[in-house]
């Protein structure tokens, strides 16, 4: 459904990634782990349209797309409530704005009965102030939903949420995917998340960003991480990530010459 | 809080009171007459007694004023949005908007009175030019303030500029907004006082130039004083719309 063919993106002589490629298929719950620092942000921003790929194609649903604003909904660290709107009135702009507005009455219906999902009723006349962090973030994920996308974006949704608040949210994610029958592209640094929330989770490499490896966990949802089979792909994943550490992959993205030589060491496996 | 609050309000009046005690007992004992430098007790007593003679001169200043930061305010605002749409032209404009404050006011101040009379246009003129300025570079630069962040949640959302504008730009930039319409309203009173200087029929200013020539010097103090009061009202009444619109601060 949404496929990246290969993207690539450099900052002078910074290569961030230079032939990306991606593939999430209709209703799968993607989710791209790797060290901070490696390109997941630069990837998104691509994705976003805040800057332009240098190369590569990014298509949807088979139509060719320079970026995928009009097309997908877009959930980042920050909950970006704005402050002089209620919760309601927020988690209600995607309705309120763009070419076709969407009946006024129908869309609060709807964000009512997500409110009601999300744990948040009562709470729709509050100012983003007045409420917790952890509810700021599930009113971003029903603002999310108002977008009324086929495919989600998550851009470290709950990596500023304390570890109880997260873990109430990874099953409004998986909400998403089950109840509401979304596709979501997720970038995390958070292993336990991915193995918890993902369908597939693709392993990057930094300096060019390149995805090492996917795992593609069997447990049925919703997760427990002490399952087995999730604490084997953990053992695996980390294993990859010191092996690559070892080599000397965690470069300083400001030196060029740091990356060229990590580039031949890769070659040289 | 309360308790800040009440010093902060009795350093400023203890601040005062000692100016004022200074002031009366300087004059008092160097024997200072009356028409070079009245004590402050003089000037209250004149401001208060002499009321019904300023209040038609003060009504027709403050008269200039508010007309003046309304028409700063028609045109300030939508050059703002204007110049936030187009950065090419907000380059290209920069430097007359700079020119325009550059230029002494009350150089031309003569002039404006020549070319527009003696009435309350010149004055309210002069005015607009004045609060004009840091409208329009408050406002311009709280536009420009908004977060990357929320612009490309906006853009995804397919927002066109006018729903950006008003439902984050114009939120966003009004804290600053009002920071530069306080400094206008409190600046407007010396627009409209040197274009009542130069050439008026009523207002304060003219109050103050008649009273002076008459050596009243108790007089113009006290229409000073009414202008003080004027100016400080403005700024209370700005800071209080403030307080009622911009309510997430």
């Amino acid at each position: 459904m949404l496929k990246v063919i290969g993207a690539a993106k450099s900052f002078g002589n910074r290569t961030i990634f230079s032939n990306f490629t991606l593939k999430v298929e209709p209703g799968e719950f993607k989710v791209l782990v790797g060290p901070s620092g490696c390109g997941k942000s630069t990837l998104f921003d691509g994705l976003t349209g805040v800057v332009g790929l240098d190369r590569g194609k990014i298509t949807w649903k088979g139509k060719d797309l320079t970026h995928l604003r009009g097309h997908a909904a877009y959930m980042q660290q920050k909950d970006l409530l704005l402050p002089w709107f209620t919760l309601m009135e927020n988690s209600l702009l995607p309705a309120i704005t763009g070419g076709k507005k969407q009946d006024r009455t129908l869309a609060g219906q709807r964000a009512g009965r997500l409110f009601h999902s999300m744990g948040l009723q009562g709470f729709e006349n509050h100012y983003p102030a007045q409420v917790s962090g952890g509810m700021r973030q599930r009113c971003a994920l029903v603002r999310t939903l108002m977008f009324e996308r086929e495919l989600i974006l998550l851009d470290e949704p709950l990596s500023a949420l304390d570890a109880i608040t997260r873990g109430e949210l990874h099953s409004l994610l998986l909400l998403l995917q089950s109840e509401f029958n979304q596709t979501i592209l997720m970038i995390t640094h958070d292993i336990e998340e991915a193995l918890i929330l993902g369908d597939t989770i693709c392993l990057l490499s930094s300096c060019p960003m390149d995805v090492i490896e996917e795992f593609t966990p069997k447990s049925p949802k919703p997760r427990a991480f002490e399952t087995p089979e999730l604490l084997d792909i953990r053992v695996r994943v980390l294993e990859r990530l010191r092996t690559l550490n070892s080599l000397d992959l965690i470069c300083d993205p400001k030196d060029p010459k740091m990356a060229d030589n990590r580039g031949m060491k890769i070659n040289g496996i | 809080m309360g308790s800040d609050r009440f010093k902060t309000n009795a350093i400023a009046m203890g601040i005062a009171l000692c100016f004022m005690i200074i002031w009366e007992m300087g004059v008092k004992i160097m024997d200072v007459p009356v028409f070079i430098l009245p004590p402050p007790s003089d000037i209250a007593l004149t401001a208060l007694v002499k009321a019904p003679v300023i209040w038609p001169h003060a009504l027709t200043t403050l008269a200039e004023i508010l007309l003046g930061i309304c028409l700063a305010l028609v045109t300030a605002v939508p050059l703002a949005i204007f110049m936030f749409a187009n950065p090419g032209l907000e380059r290209g404009l920069t430097p007359f908007l700079v020119a325009s404050q550059a230029v002494p006011v009350f150089a031309l101040a003569p002039l404006l009175v020549v070319w527009l009379g003696y009435g309350m246009a010149s004055k309210v003129f002069i005015a607009w030019i004045i609060i004009f300025f840091p409208i329009t570079v408050t406002l311009l630069s709280g536009l420009k303030s908004c977060d990357q962040e929320f612009r490309v949640l906006f853009s995804l959302m397919g927002a066109t500029f006018f729903q950006k504008l008003h439902l984050l730009y114009w939120p966003w930039a009004l804290p600053e907004f009002f920071s530069g319409l306080r400094v206008g309203v409190t600046v407007a009173t010396i627009g409209a006082i040197i274009g009542e200087w130069v050439g008026a029929q009523k207002g304060l200013g003219y109050l103050m130039i008649q009273s002076n020539a008459r050596l009243q010097t108790d007089l113009v103090f006290a229409a000073i004083v009414w202008l003080t009061a004027m100016g400080l009202g403005l700024w209370i009444l700005v800071g209080y719309i403030e307080k009622k619109i911009v309510r997430w601060r």
